[in-house]
This record gives structure tokens, C-alpha cells and sequence, in this order.
């Protein structure tokens, strides 16, 4: 029991990690609480399947397993990193400098948007993540078991943190994601342009988001146009628990809901799952509105 | 090299900036002193970019410069040192300088440069791994001024460099600009602490509420006796006190 809620928490908690990335990493550098990413995790999984569907007619005998995932994920990414910067550019940078609430209203605008228009485009009912892997249980003992995607999208989860963190940490544009992200106009007066900066911030939430929505697509097979709402919320939750704008925080946030989800349904009943995560973000919010990893905004200042 | 004739800045209401014109050639260190509030800031960031003036000219070496992005202009050639430092506080001393160096290609920014700065800032060198935010004001305002030259420009902009720094400090920072004058690169200098700023620059501008009040030689207006009234909080007669700080 306990192992196996241990593996399944780390499954669903790397999934909220990596969307949980996308709001921190906006919120550190605007200030904007973007609620329209859920959506842009619920279109990473459309994109997924889309793709996959579309190289299984045009390549005759089809195409391995192994190459649809990672078609999947590639096709992913990409149409959600478009989408990012689309929106970023369309509904948030005509607001840079308008009263707080205005970008928020426009974020609630642009999920709204993006969910009719998946609903109207791809319509209201269940679509079917292919059936890549039959069952594959890669160990099995007795009350435990771990199937091969369960460890695919922990591995995946992971490997695509430790790449965000080399990025962050040591490369040019990280650097100035960073330096942004404390103080715009410094940063112009260094030679960063900003918006450019802003731009790629969008675009690599919104990819982070994108694979999240293949691996829920490929763990639990159905998705459809609502999904980004729930774990949009979840995810929210796993990045304020962290520390909202803390990248580490947003990492061990996720991990910490989702193992926290998957043991109290395990323990107590999966009927309890949303209201955990539900409680656990009320509680952040009343006891350390800042979060584990957050610092002080007299800190930031 | 830099020329600005009919300034004027607007923020909402506010009318900060009401017709300015200055000059600064090239090889000059020129100062721009003025009380709280007068404009200088207000002068240094549309010179950067940062505001878009309302009405105006900016001229960086012939070439228009008003309103354009302000990493255009850093790339232009022009930096800017920051009233209050603004060092990236959790990034560490290398990482900030590197960030100064931005603009420039990526594989032209070597050690070289760094090197070139730790040796005008030695102190730098030691704290490169230590984060921003954790250095003295002295050193915070080092590696501001290290980072402004990361960029190579050649008009560099002081905005108050000796605010909230001891006297010794401040006659170090001093120091160091006039070096960094002497390898070439000319310097538009905002100060409160006219004194110093009159006795560094060769020329001056006075500002108030938002106009060029009263320009000229720095040697000749540290001897008039409004400046020295109002900005040297010196007495008219007080010529032969050893000047030391200013109010
Ligand atoms: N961001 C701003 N918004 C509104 N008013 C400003 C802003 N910055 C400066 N001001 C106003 O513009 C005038 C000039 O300010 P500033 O350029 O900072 O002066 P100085 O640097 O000489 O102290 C002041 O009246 C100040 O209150
Ligand atoms: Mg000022």
C-alpha cells in the first residue's frame, strides 16, 4: 500500500510540478497569476493526440509506441510554446503597464476563450489517448504495482526539471530570466530586452505544460476541453505551497501534493483527494501566505 | 557626442522634464547637480530609454536617439549607472557583471573583460561567487559601475554614485571614475554632492524643478557665489574652508 501510493503520488505530483513551473515562472517575472495556463496544459494533450493520430494515417503500418510519445510530446511543446507567446503578446503585453487587475481579468478571459474553442474545435465528448503500451506492468508484486508509464513520466518529470534548472542557472538567458524577474529596469539598462525575455518565460511554461498534458493524456487515456481547469487549480495550489515566483518551490510543491493526494486517497478515500488539495491550499494562504520556499517581498524588493 | 536640445518629459500630469538642452563631447566627464526632485534622473532615464520623452531631441554621436528601446541604446554605446545602485541582489558579483555584458555577442565577452574590471575593482574579484545582495554599499556601488562598463560603452551615465556612501568611499568611487575617464570614455555625471561632482567634472549644469538654471566652466561656477549658496551650503565669504561635504 504504502509504496504503491508512494509511486503513484510521484507520478501525479511530477505532472503538477512541471505545470506548476508555468505559473511560477510568470508570476516571477510579472507578477500575473496566468490563469489561462490550465489551458494551455489541456491543449498540450489534444496536441499530443492529434499528432499521433495524424502520423498513424499518413505513415503507412504506422508508427512504434516509443516514436508516437515522443512525437507527442515534440508536437506538444511546440503548439503550446505558439500559444504562450500568442497570448502573451495578444492579451498581456497591451496591459504591462495598466492597474494590477486588468491582466488578471484578460488571464480569466484567455481561459475561458481557449477552453470554448478546444470545446468548439474538438468537440464536448472524451477523446481517446491511442493505446501505446498494452498494460505493460514493468514489476509486479503482489499488491504493488508499477507500470512502465508510471515510470516513463517520473523519469520524464524529472529529467525535464534538471534540464529547467541548467537553463536557469547557467545559461545567458536564464541569467536574465532571473535578473528580470528582480528588477525590469535594470535589466533594460543592462541591454536585456526585456519583453524578449518575457516572451521565453511564456514560452517555456507553457512547453512544461504541454508535456504534462501528453503524460496525464498517455496515464490516464481520456482527455477532454475541462481538464485544464482542475489541475490549472492544482497546480496553482502546488506553486503557492513552494513559494509563488520560486522555482524550487514550484519542484517540491508538486511533488508534495501529489504525494499527499495519493495517500490520503489511499488511506482515507480518493473521494477526498480534491478536497486535500483544497484544503492545503487554504491553509498556505492562512498560515504562510508566502509558501515553503518563499522569500519576503521586502527581500525581492 | 551626446546632445539634447528641448526636452520634455511628462509623467501623467506631472511635467518633470520643461525644455532641456545640454551637451557633452566626447573625453568630457560633465556633471548635472541639482536638488531633490529637479530632473536629473528624470534626464538620465529618457537619455536611456527608459521614458519616452513628449517632445525633444536626443542626439547620441549625430544619431537620434529619443525613444528608442534601451537595449538598442546600450547597444548604441551609451550605459547607465543607476540612482540607488539596483545590482541584481541574488545574483551572484560574476553573474551580474556577465548580465552588464548583455548586449554584446556571446562569444566576444571573455575573461578579458572581467579581468579588466576586477582590476579597477579588486575587491569584486574576491566576492564573484557571493550574491549581489550581499555586499556593502561601497561594493554594491563597485559592482554597479563594473557592471555599466561590461557593456564597453562609450558614454557612461552616473546617476548619484556617492549617495549613502562614507566620504572615503566617495572619494574612491571618484577616483575610479576619473580613471575610467582617462581610458576613454566619457562620463555624464548627476550629483547631489556638488562639491566633488564640481570638482571632477570639467563642466556643469544646474537644474531646478524641472530647467537648466545655470551652465558652464565647473571652475567657474565652484566660485559663484549663488551656486555656492545654494548648492555648496557654503557662506559667500567661507572661500578658504578645506570643502569636504556638501548638504
Ligand atoms: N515614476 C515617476 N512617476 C511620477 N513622477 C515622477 C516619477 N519619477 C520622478 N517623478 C517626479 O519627477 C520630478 C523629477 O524627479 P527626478 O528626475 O527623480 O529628480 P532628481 O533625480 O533630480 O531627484 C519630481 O517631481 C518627481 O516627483
Ligand atoms: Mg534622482
Amino acid at each position: 500500500m504504502f509504496f504503491q501510493q508512494l509511486v503513484n503520488g510521484l507520478t501525479i505530483g511530477g505532472v503538477y510540478a512541471l505545470i506548476a513551473l508555468g505559473y511560477t515562472m510568470v508570476y516571477g517575472i510579472i507578477e500575473l497569476i496566468n490563469f489561462a495556463h490550465g489551458e494551455i496544459y489541456m491543449i498540450g494533450a489534444y496536441a499530443g493526440i492529434i499528432a499521433i493520430a495524424a502520423a498513424q494515417t499518413l505513415i503507412a503500418g504506422g508508427i512504434p509506441p516509443i516514436a508516437a510519445v515522443a512525437l507527442a510530446l515534440l508536437a506538444a511543446m511546440l503548439v503550446c510554446a505558439a500559444y504562450g507567446f500568442t497570448m502573451e503578446k495578444l492579451a498581456y503585453r497591451p496591459l504591462r503597464h495598466a492597474p494590477r487587475l486588468s491582466p488578471l481579468i484578460s488571464a480569466l478571459g484567455v481561459s475561458i476563450f481557449l477552453q470554448n474553442f478546444i470545446m468548439i474545435a474538438q468537440g464536448t465528448r472524451d477523446k481517446v489517448f491511442p493505446h501505446l503500451f498494452e498494460n505493460t506492468v514493468a514489476f509486479d508484486l503482489g499488491s504493488v504495482r508499477v507500470s512502465l508509464i508510471q515510470i516513463a513520466i517520473i523519469v520524464g518529470c524529472f529529467m525535464m526539471m534538471a534540464l529547467l534548472h541548467l537553463v536557469i542557472q547557467h545559461t545567458k538567458i536564464g541569467t536574465a530570466m532571473r535578473a528580470t524577474a528582480q528588477d525590469k529596469t535594470a535589466a533594460a539598462l543592462c541591454g536585456i530586452h526585456v519583453d524578449h525575455v518575457i516572451s521565453v518565460t511564456f514560452m517555456i511554461g507553457s512547453l512544461l505544460a504541454g508535456a504534462a498534458g501528453v503524460m496525464i493524456a498517455m496515464y490516464y487515456g481520456l482527455v477532454n476541453y475541462s481538464i485544464g481547469y482542475l489541475a490549472g487549480i492544482k497546480a496553482f495550489t502546488a506553486a503557492v505551497l513552494g513559494g509563488i515566483g520560486n522555482i524550487p518551490g514550484a519542484m517540491i510543491g508538486g511533488m508534495i501534493l501529489g504525494l499527499l493526494e495519493s495517500f490520503g486517497a489511499g488511506y482515507i478515500s480518493p473521494e477526498y483527494k480534491d478536497v486535500i488539495a483544497f484544503s492545503i491550499l487554504i491553509l498556505v494562504l492562512l498560515i504562510k501566505p508566502s509558501g515553503l520556499l518563499g522569500e519576503n517581498l521586502a527581500e525581492k524588493a | 557626442m551626446l546632445e539634447i536640445r528641448g526636452l520634455h518629459v511628462h509623467y501623467g500630469a506631472i511635467h518633470a522634464l520643461k525644455g532641456i538642452d545640454l551637451r557633452v563631447e566626447q573625453g568630457e566627464i560633465v556633471t548635472l547637480i541639482g536638488a531633490n526632485g529637479a530632473g536629473k534622473s528624470t534626464t538620465l532615464m529618457s537619455i536611456s530609454g527608459i521614458h519616452a520623452p513628449s517632445s525633444g531631441r536626443i542626439l547620441f554621436e549625430d544619431f537620434p536617439v529619443e525613444g528608442m528601446r534601451p537595449d538598442r541604446i546600450v547597444r548604441a554605446g551609451i550605459s547607465q549607472v543607476p540612482e540607488g545602485r539596483r545590482i541584481f541582489a541574488r545574483l551572484t558579483v560574476q553573474e551580474n557583471l556577465r548580465m552588464g555584458a548583455f548586449a554584446r555577442s556571446g562569444s566576444s565577452v571573455g575573461n578579458a573583460d572581467l579581468d579588466t574590471v576586477y582590476d579597477l575593482f579588486p575587491i569584486l574579484r574576491e566576492r564573484r561567487l557571493q550574491r549581489g545582495g550581499t555586499l556593502s554599499g561601497g561594493e554594491q556601488q563597485m559592482l554597479a559601475i563594473a557592471r555599466a562598463l561590461m557593456a564597453r560603452p562609450k558614454l557612461l551615465l552616473l546617476d548619484e554614485p556617492s549617495l549613502g556612501l562614507a566620504p572615503i568611499l566617495v572619494e574612491r568611487v571618484f577616483e575610479r571614475i576619473r580613471e575610467i575617464n582617462r581610458s576613454g570614455v566619457t562620463i555624464l555625471l548627476v550629483e547631489q554632492n556638488a562639491h566633488m561632482a564640481l570638482h571632477l567634472a570639467s563642466r556643469a549644469y544646474v537644474m531646478e524643478t524641472g530647467r537648466i538654471v545655470i551652465s558652464g566652466d565647473s571652475r567657474v561656477l565652484v566660485g559663484d557665489p549663488q551656486i555656492k549658496r545654494a548648492y555648496l551650503g557654503e557662506m559667500d565669504i567661507d572661500t578658504t574652508q578645506k570643502p569636504t561635504r556638501s548638504a
